[in-house]
Formats: C-alpha cells, structure tokens, sequence
C-alpha cells in the first residue's frame, strides 16, 4: 500500500493510528472493552467463590452448573483471556526487541490464551449441561 | 510510574494463575476424584500461600484497573491526584486482600 503511487495521501496520513502495534486503536478500545466485561462477570464470580463454604465436589459442583453462574463464568472467561492475551501482546512489543524471539512469543501467548479459553468454556458447559 | 510496571507484572502473575482456574475447572468437570486431588494441591501450605500472592495480585489489578479506566475517561490527570490515587490501589489492595481472607478464613471457621 505504502509503495502504492496513486496514493494520494501524506506520509504523516497513512502512518496516523498505527503504533508500535501496528494495529490502530483498534487494540486500545479491545483493551477497554474486554476490562470491564472481565471486572463486572470476575466481581460475580468473586461473590460465588466467598460463599463456598467447603471445597465439597457436589457442593462447587452444582454452584458452577447454576444457568446464571454458568452464563457468568463463560462470559468471563472468554473476556479474560482475550484481555490476557492483548495484555500480554504489549508487553512482548515493549520488551522483546529481536523480531523472531517476540513472534514465537506471541504465537505462543495467543495459541495459549485460545487453548486455555476453548478448555475452560467446554469444561463450564459439560458441567452445566450434566454428561 | 510503578503503579503501572506493578499493573503489568500483576497482569502476568494473573494470566499464569487463570491456568490455574482452568485446570481446577477441568477437575471439576473429570469427577469427583480428580476434583478431590485439585482440592489438596489448592489446600497444601504453597497452595494457600500462592492463593494469598494471586489474591493481592487480583486486588491491585482490579483496583488500579479501574483507577486507569477513570483516567480513560480525563479523571485525576493532574499529577497530585495522580500520586494520591496511585496510594489508594497500594494501600486499598492490600485492605482488601485482608478483608477478604478474613471473611474466608472466618467462614471456614479457621479463625
């Protein structure tokens, strides 16, 4: 795009809003998002785990399989881990300077926050779901 | 300065300890047994003792978190505000931590 000669626009134009992410905004207003839906579903989850009262099986169990909980804990962990992983990502940019180590890095933070939050969530559904 | 660095080493701390919710997650989707061996590592004397440090780590993230969506919005940008409310995520994560094992601790009837 940048070589492109009928691009009209000035340098300063084209490099407007990128950063050292080269991804825009796009990433900040993720950041944000992804912040207060993991405080508002994590300060639930807070609440649920202060009112165990014992680490019994039957007990945590039948907590985690209440629809509301369950709903809660789904939508938590998909937004925690996205906000972990865009978390993560900034600082890998910041502190890793040699290009291949902070893409295998990254690679590998991604891969995990994705693995972590597909385990998690069919773990929370086969709970609630019961088989 | 050192709110923010804290807010990054406490963010990492949190994302190695939601590894951690997840396989307490799976064990309690694997049956009772494996639920039981999750509930003896997380009873251990280094499990209550990481317990305690991901606690705090949560406690100041949460707090300094908001703290920096405040700020988001144009909040507190004016630098003795910003030294003040950067004492609150210090002082207020510590609090809570303790407010919270002290009810934990109180429910649990081991205090």
């Amino acid at each position: 795009m940048n070589g492109n000669a009928n691009d009209l626009r000035t340098p300063l134009k084209r490099a407007r809003g990128w950063g050292s992410a080269k991804d825009g905004t796009h990433h900040f207003i993720w950041q944000r998002i992804t912040a207060v839906a993991t405080g508002l579903t994590g300060l639930w989850l807070l609440g649920m785990v202060l009112s165990l009262r014992t680490a019994d099986y039957t007990v945590v169990h039948a907590l985690v399989a209440d629809p509301v909980n369950a709903t809660a804990l789904v939508a938590f962990l998909l937004g925690m881990f996205w906000h972990a992983r865009l978390g993560l990502q900034v600082i890998i940019e910041d502190y890793v300077h040699t290009p291949l180590t902070g893409a295998v890095a990254q690679l590998a933070v991604l891969f995990i926050c994705a693995l972590a939050a597909i385990a998690s969530v069919l773990a929370v559904l086969r709970i609630a779901l019961g088989s | 300065m050192v709110t923010s660095i804290i807010h990054r080493a406490t963010g990492v701390i949190l994302s190695v300890g939601a590894l951690a919710l997840v396989y307490g997650l799976l064990a309690l989707a694997g049956g009772p047994a494996r639920w039981n061996a999750f509930a003896i590592c997380l009873g251990s004397p280094l499990g209550k003792l990481l317990m305690f440090g991901f606690s705090w780590a949560l406690a100041y993230h949460l707090i300094n978190g908001i703290r920096h969506l405040l700020q988001d919005g144009g909040l507190g940008f004016a630098i003795p505000d910003f030294i003040r409310s950067s004492w609150i995520s210090i002082i207020g994560s510590v609090v809570l931590t303790v407010l919270a094992w002290g009810m934990v601790l109180t429910r649990w009837g081991q205090a």
